[in-house]
């Protein structure tokens, strides 16, 4: 039996990953919490992981979601009646001090936001990009692509701000 | 996986700084929290850096530079609980003691400690250790006579060699019968700074 290797050594191998989720959906004002918010949820519910589960996908999830919460929850504290756009997300904070790749990642349609963020700065390849979707690889692949053609689009032509 | 041109290059960059504030901020959460049930830091001395590891009763173990800090963080994660994190902070008051020690200062360390992971007996020999005084040594036999076991001599000499807490539960301090070193986890190049350590500092 291999035991489980100490948590410290996930926060070394995965912290970085994980601050790029935060950071990338959040900006770099909150994502501070959420980091802290995905390690203390991982620590808690390590003990009872599976000794082969894959701890970048693990925590590369949890951080997206911790991070989407605190994106909905501002949101609830910020705009109690605004006028809901299901297709496009208005993510991130004005003035957050990052630049307009990552406003334009935050304005991304939900799936793609997901897809491209935990593809291409989490690094989780596909299979696990769709596990965390609900679909197939192919379908994560296509979100990824899709999302990349988005970005294009929106970095092509002047900002709005991120809203359409 | 590695990913060539990553369209998101800019978004990638993580300062070491940010990292270890957030660390450092995670350990002192995950305590609040409890969860957090092994601490570690490591310790600069003149005998190479010491590993050293306390859980919430006190310190459970410290380690030589000669004693590979990873595989007994390894072994500590799988033997007490993998809820394992660098928290330098709450090791703050072993670091200053230890500080103290190695400067000459201090001669009786003053920290609880965490022995539940040894036998009886084996405890009862380590929490005999701190009685021997600053700068004074016996042999193990006087060291079994004091245990109130005096022909257990091997059984006393296995409890110093695998005393988990070495330095601060001073295993340094027995020598063989005929006044030789004997043996010392952290190497007899270290034992004899210790010793010649202690002699100077009492002196």
């Amino acid at each position: 039996m291999t035991a489980k290797p100490p948590f410290d050594q996930l926060v070394r191998d995965h912290g970085v990953r994980v601050w790029r989720v935060c950071r990338a959906v959040l900006g770099p004002v909150d994502a501070d919490d959420a980091w802290s918010e995905t390690f203390l949820a991982g620590l808690r519910a390590y003990p009872d992981l599976p000794p082969d589960a894959d701890h970048a996908a693990w925590l590369a999830t949890i951080a997206y979601r911790k991070a989407i919460d605190a994106v909905r929850a501002r949101q609830r504290r910020a705009t109690p009646i605004a006028e809901q756009d299901d297709r496009v997300s208005t993510l991130g904070q004005p003035g957050s001090g990052d630049d307009e790749l990552a406003d334009a990642v935050r304005s991304l349609p939900d799936k793609q936001r997901s897809a491209v963020t935990l593809h291409y700065l989490a690094d989780l390849p596909y299979a696990q990009v769709a596990a965390e979707l609900g679909g197939t690889p192919e379908a994560a692949r296509r979100a990824v692509s899709d999302g990349l053609r988005t970005l294009r689009k929106r970095l092509a032509r002047p900002t709005t701000g991120g809203h359409e | 996986m590695t990913i060539t041109d990553n369209p998101l290059e800019s978004l990638r960059d993580v300062d070491g700084p940010t990292l270890q504030r957030l660390r450092d901020a995670l350990a002192e959460k995950a305590a609040e929290a409890q969860l957090l049930d092994l601490a570690y830091r490591r310790v600069d001395s003149p005998i190479g850096s010491l590993l050293v590891v306390a859980t919430d009763r006190g310190l459970i173990r410290v380690a030589f530079a000669n004693q590979d800090h990873d595989r007994v963080l390894d072994q500590l994660a799988g033997t007490i609980s993998p809820r394992l994190l660098e928290a330098p902070r709450r090791l703050d008051p072993a670091a200053r003691e230890l500080d103290e020690y190695f400067a000459g200062t201090r001669h009786r360390f003053d920290l609880p400690l965490d022995l539940t992971t040894t036998g009886e007996f084996r405890r009862a020999v380590q929490l005999l250790l701190p009685t021997i005084g600053y700068g004074h040594t016996v042999s193990y036999a006087e060291l079994a006579a004091l245990a109130g076991r005096p022909t257990a001599v091997r059984a006393v000499g296995t409890a110093c060699a695998t005393n988990p807490l070495p330095v601060v539960v001073p295993c340094h301090r027995v020598l063989r019968g005929d006044g030789s070193l004997g043996g010392y986890l952290g190497g007899l190049e270290a034992k004899r700074t210790l010793l010649d350590l202690e002699s100077r500092a009492a002196a």
